[in-house]
C-alpha cells in the first residue's frame, strides 16, 4: 500500500544496541524495515509480516516485540535490542553458544528472533520450568527443529549459568 | 546465530529495482487482454508479458508444459501473467493492483473426482500426467482363497511447506554478459537449466549462486525456476538489477504444495493375519502442470505397499491434472500419502481378523532375501520386529493401551496409543540416479586446506557439516582445514539436486571418493605417505601443486554392482537402500472441544550408520513435528482452486507449545555403500508421524479416521459417527 502523503515524515531518536540512532522516517512505517533498510540492521528477519512468526523479534524498552507490527513513531526515545547486539563482540552470548552446542538451529532464519526471545526468557526466568521455556517461545515459529533442540539449548543455558552462582 | 548470515533479502545491488508479478484471479480461461489502469506512472515500470521472453515460454523441467508467463489460455489461479518492477516498492504495489487482466472464465476442475471423470480435458488428452502399473504375483486369483477382504478408501490434504524464509531471488542479465541470479533455492541445476532455456542462450551464459537458504522441504526445488525465470527477465528489459521477494500471503497461495491424495486398498487375508492380496489404487492430484509430478507419483506408488511381504500386489497410480496451482515437492514426495493410507488401512485389516495392529504387522513384515511389491530383493539385514519390540519398550506401549482403555470409559479426555511402521527408499527412485550422473569434486591449496565441490545446498539440514566430516575423515585432517564451496553453477559441478534424502547417502559418498582420489594423487605421486601429519599433508599439497599446477579431483555417481531397475517393466531395485522406521505415538483429545494432542512421540529408525548424532536427531525430530501438523493443523482451504487461508495466522502449524517430548532412537546397521555406513535420513520421518497419530486417535475412540488433517471438525464428525 501507498502510505498517505501526509503526515510527513519525522525525526526520530533512539538507542539500539547500546548506540544513539536517528532517522527520518514516516511515523507509521514498520520498525522493522527501519531496521533492516536505514539502520543496516539485516539479522531481524520478515517471515510473516503480521506479527505470528517471530522472526522480526527485538527488545524494546527490554520487551519481546514483533517489529513488523511496530510503527517507528513508537521507537521514539526507547532503547532496542536486535540479535546484532546480543553478543559481546565476538564473544557470543550463552544462549547462542547454547544453540550451537544443542544444535538449536537448522536453517537459521528463526534463529535471530529466536535468540533474541530465548535471551529474554532467561532473563526474565533464569531458572525456567517446560511449561515457562514453551510459553516463553510460543511466539516464534520454527519449521526446521521441531523446537526439541532449541529447549535444550535452554535447559543448557539455565543449568550453567545456575552452576555459577 | 549473530545476524551476520546474509539471505537474498539481505542483499542489494547499486540501481537495483523491485519486482512484482500480476497473476491471475481465477481458475481457467483465455486471457484476452491486459490492461493497465488507475493514476500510475506506468512509463516509469518495466513491463514484461508473455512477448517479451527471448527465448522458449516455459519453465523447463520434466517436460516443458507450464509457461513462464501465461500467454492465451490460465490455468490455475495465481498462473503469473505479467511482471513489473519499479525502485518504489510501495507504488509497485499500488500498480500491481491497478492490472486489469480481462480473461473470459472457462469451466474448472478442481477435484480427483472431475478431473478422472474427465468433466473438462484441462491437459493433454485425458488429465493424465502420468500412471504406473505395479504387477505382482496374481491378485485375481487371491480373493476366492481369502478369509477376509477389507477395503478402505483414505485421503491426505495438500500441504504447505512454510519455509520461514519465503522465496526470493535477485538477478542481472543482458545479452553480453548473460544471466546470473541469486537465490533461496535447493537444487542450482534445475534453474540454471530452465534459465538456459527461457533465454536461448548457452549454459556457459547462465550463472546461479545459492544464497543462505532459510528452510525449503522441497518448496525450494522447482520454484525457485519461476522466480529467478520472472526476476531474470526484467533485469533483460530494465538493464537493472531485480529483487523478487514474496510476501508470506503470495508465497502460501502461488507456490507449490505436497499433493493432496486419494487411496483406495482392498486387501484379502487369511485367518491367521497372512497378507493374500493387496489391490491399491493411489491417485494424487498434481495441479495445473506437470512439473514433478510423475516422481513424485512413483515413490508413492512404491512406498504404497509398504515394509511388508505379499505374495500378489497390484498397483494402479495415476497423477491428474486440476486447476489448482501445480502441487510439487515437500519432503517425502508421494510417500507420506501412500503411507497414511497402507497403515490406517492395517489397522483396519488386523481389526476384522481379530488381531492386534502390531500382531498382523509382525506377520507380514519383510525380511532379508523377500520382495517388495516392484519386485525388489531386500538385501538388508532388516529387523523389523525387532524394531517395534524397542519402540514398545520405550513408549510402555502395551501397559498404556491397558491402561488407556480402562481409563477412558470415564474420563471426557480420552488417551490413546497408536504406532506405524514404514520405509523410505533414499535417493532418488528407479534409474534417476543413473540419468543424473552427479559429478563432485575436490581440490586441495598449497597451505593443504581441501575445498568441496559440489552443487548440494545447505538449507539448515548439515550438508556443510556432513560433507566437512566426510572428506576431513577420507583425508585425516582436522574440520577445520576443510571448507565447503558456495554453489555456484561457474565453480561447483552439478551434483545433482538437493532432494530425495540424497545428500549425505548419495552425494556424501562421491565427497569421500573424490577425497579419497586426492589422497591417491599424492601418494601415487610419492609426496604423501600414510600415516601423515596434517603438516605433511599441506607440504605434499604445496610440492604437488607446484609440480602440477592444480590439485583437484572429481567422482561421478556409477551405480552400485546388482543394482537393476527396469523403466519399462516398472519393476526392480527401485533404491540402492531403505531407512526403516517405528514410530509411537500417545495422544490426547478432549471429547468436548476436539481438540487432540500429541503427548509423546517416540521414533525408532534405521538410516545405516549416523554420522552426525546431533543433525540426525534434528533431522528427526522437525520431521516429526511437521508430521504433527501434516496429521492435525495444516489445513488447506480451497475455493475454486485457490487457497483462501494463505496466513500464518490461518494456516496453522506446530507451536513450542504443541510439540511432545519427541524420542529419537537409532538402530545402526552399516550399509557397505554409503559414506561411513551411511543411508538417506531427511524424508523418513514425514512417512510415519501422521498414521501413528490418527492410529492412536482411533485406539482413544475407536473412530475410524480416513482423512487427514483432523481437525476438531473432521475429529467431530467421525466421532458423532462412531456414536451412531
Amino acid at each position: 500500500m501507498r502510505l498517505p502523503e501526509t503526515p510527513q515524515e519525522t525525526r526520530i531518536q533512539c538507542t539500539v544496541n547500546g548506540r544513539a540512532a536517528r532517522f527520518h522516517v514516516h511515523p507509521m512505517a514498520r520498525l522493522l524495515d527501519v531496521l533492516r533498510e536505514q539502520l543496516k540492521l539485516t539479522g531481524t528477519k520478515e517471515g510473516c509480516g503480521e506479527g505470528e512468526c517471530g522472526a522480526c523479534s527485538i527488545e524494546l524498552n527490554g520487551k519481546l516485540v514483533n517489529s513488523c507490527l511496530v510503527p517507528a513513531l513508537h521507537a521514539e526515545g526507547t532503547t532496542i535490542r536486535t540479535v546484532e547486539g546480543v553478543a559481546d563482540g565476538e564473544r557470543l552470548h550463552a544462549v547462542q553458544e547454547a544453540f550451537i552446542a544443542c544444535g538449536g538451529a537448522q536453517c537459521g532464519i528463526c534463529t535471530p528472533g529466536m535468540i533474541l526471545a530465548a535471551v529474554n526468557l532467561v532473563e526474565r526466568h533464569p531458572r525456567p520450568n517446560e511449561a515457562e521455556i514453551r510459553e516463553g517461545l510460543s511466539g516464534n515459529l520454527c519449521r526446521c527443529t521441531g523446537y526439541i533442540k532449541i529447549f535444550a539449548a535452554i535447559v543448557r543455558v539455565c543449568q550453567k549459568t545456575g552452576s555459577n552462582q | 546465530m549473530t545476524g551476520r548470515a546474509r539471505y537474498v533479502d539481505d542483499f542489494t545491488l547499486p540501481g537495483m529495482l523491485f519486482g512484482a508479478t500480476v497473476r491471475s484471479p481465477i481458475a481457467r480461461g483465455l486471457l484476452r487482454q491486459v490492461h493497465f489502469e488507475g493514476d500510475i506512472p506506468w512509463k516509469e515500470f518495466t513491463i514484461i508479458t508473455a512477448k517479451d521472453i527471448p527465448g522458449k515460454n516455459c519453465v523447463a523441467l520434466i517436460q516443458e508444459d507450464q509457461p513462464c508467463l501465461a500467454a492465451h489460455f490460465v490455468n490455475h489461479p495465481e498462473e503469473p501473467v505479467v511482471l513489473l518492477a519499479h525502485a518504489d516498492k510501495c507504488l509497485l504495489e499500488e500498480a500491481r493492483r491497478a492490472v486489469r487482466l480481462e480473461i473470459e472464465p472457462l469451466p474448472a476442475i478442481l477435484t480427483i473426482e472431475d478431473s478422472l471423470a474427465r468433466k473438462q480435458v484441462v491437459w493433454g488428452e485425458d488429465n493424465l500426467f502420468k500412471s504406473f502399473n505395479v504387477d505382482k504375483g496374481d491378485v485375481d486369483g487371491a480373493w476366492t482363497s481369502a478369509d477376509f477382504i477389507v477395503e478402505g478408501e483414505y485421503s491426505t490434504g495438500a500441504q504447505e511447506q512454510l519455509y520461514i524464509e519465503p522465496q526470493g531471488m535477485i538477478a542481472t542479465a543482458n545479452p553480453r554478459n548473460g544471466v546470473t541470479v541469486w537465490g533461496s533455492l535447493q537444487c542450482p541445476y534445475y534453474v540454471h537449466k530452465a534459465l538456459a532455456v527461457l533465454f536461448g542462450l548457452p549454459k556457459e551464459k547462465v550463472r546461479v549462486i545459492q544464497m543462505e537458504t532459510g528452510g525449503g522441504f522441497g518448496g525450494k526445488e522447482e520454484y525457485p525456476s519461476m522466480l529467478a525465470c520472472h526476476a531474470a527477465l526484467l533485469a533483460w528489459k530494465s538493464g537493472r538489477p531485480i529483487k523478487i521477494v514474496y510476501d508470506r500471503a503470495e508465497d502460501m497461495v502461488a507456490t507449490t504444495k505436497r499433493h493432496p491424495s486419494r487411496t483406495r486398498h482392498r486387501t484379502a487375508v487369511t485367518r491367521d493375519g497372512k497378507l493374500l492380496a493387496m489391490d491399491i489404487e493411489f491417485i494424487l492430484d498434481g495441479g495445473a502442470y506437470l512439473t514433478l509430478s510423475p516422481v513424485v507419483l512413483s515413490r508413492g506408488t512404491i512406498h504404497s505397499a509398504g515394509p511388508y511381504s505379499c505374495p500378489n500386489v497390484r498397483i494402479r497410480s495415476s497423477a491428474v491434472a486440476t486447476n489448482a496451482p501445480p502441487h510439487g515437492a515437500f519432503r517425502g514426495f508421494g510417500a507420506p500419502q501412500s503411507v497414511f493410507a497402507l497403515e490406517r488401512h492395517l489397522d483396519q485389516v488386523a481389526k476384522a481378523v481379530g488381531l492386534t495392529p502390531d500382531e498382523l504387522r509382525r506377520r507380514n513384515f519383510v525380511r532379508e532375501g523377500e520382495t517388495l511389491a516392484i519386485g525388489q530383493v531386500i538385501r538388508e539385514k532388516v529387523d523389523m520386529p525387532h524394531m517395534m519390540k524397542r519402540a514398545f519398550k520405550l513408549s510402555d506401549y502395551y501397559a498404556k493401551r491397558r491402561r488407556f482403555a480402562e481409563e477412558n470409559l470415564r474420563r471426557r479426555v480420552k488417551k490413546g496409543i497408536g504406532f506405524s511402521t514404514f520405509l523410505h527408499g533414499a535417493g532418488f527412485t528407479g534409474s534417476g540416479e543413473e540419468y543424473l550422473a552427479s559429478v563432485v569434486g575436490v581440490e586441495a591449496t598449497p597451505e593443504g586446506h581441501v575445498r568441496v565441490l559440489a552443487a548440494s545446498t545447505e538449507i539448515g539440514q548439515g550438508t556443510n557439516t556432513i560433507f566437512t566430516q566426510i572428506a576431513a575423515d577420507a583425508l585425516a585432517l582436522d574440520y577445520d582445514q576443510v571448507e565447503i564451496a558456495q554453489p555456484d553453477t561457474a565453480n561447483v559441478p552439478n551434483s545433482g539436486p538437493t532432494v530425495a534424502s540424497r545428500t549425505s547417502m548419495i552425494v556424501g559418498k562421491l565427497v569421500e571418493s573424490a577425497a579419497l582420489e586426492l589422497k591417491r594423487m599424492l601418494t601415487d605421486s610419492g609426496f604423501l605417505q600414510e600415516g601423515y601429519t596434517p603438516a605433511e599433508f599441506a607440504g605434499a599439497c604445496a610440492r604437488y601443486i607446484r609440480k602440477f599446477g592444480l590439485l583437484r579431483s572429481t567422482s561421478q555417481y556409477t551405480p552400485p554392482a546388482g543394482v537393476h531397475w527396469d523403466d519399462e517393466k516398472y519393476q526392480g531395485d527401485a533404491y540402492g537402500a531403505y531407512a526403516w522406521g517405528v514410530y509411537v505415538a500417545e495422544v490426547s483429545l478432549d471429547t468436548l472441544t476436539y481438540e487432540t494432542r500429541v503427548e509423546d512421540f517416540v521414533a525408532v529408525q534405521e538410516v545405516g550408520r549416523v554420522i552426525h548424532p546431533v543433525l540426525a536427531a534434528g533431522q528427526i525430530e522437525g520431521g516429526v513435528a511437521q508430521g504433527i501438523g501434516y496429521a492435525l493443523y495444516e489445513n488447506v482451504v480451497w475455493q475454486e482452486g485457490r487457497m483462501v487461508n494463505g496466513q500464518m495466522t490461518n494456516y496453522i502449524i506446530p507451536t513450542s507449545m504443541d510439540v511432545p517430548p519427541i524420542r529419537v532412537y537409532f538402530e545402526e546397521v552399516p550399509y557397505e555403500r554409503g559414506p561411513a555406513g551411511a543411508k538417506g535420513i531427511g524424508e523418513l520421518p514425514l512417512d510415519g508421524t501422521a498414521p501413528a497419530i490418527v492410529n492412536a486417535i482411533e485406539n482413544a475412540t475407536g473412530a475410524n479416521i480416513t482423512r487427514i488433517p483432523v481437525t476438531p471438525e473432521v475429529l467431530m464428525e467421525a466421532l458423532e459417527d462412531a456414536l451412531a
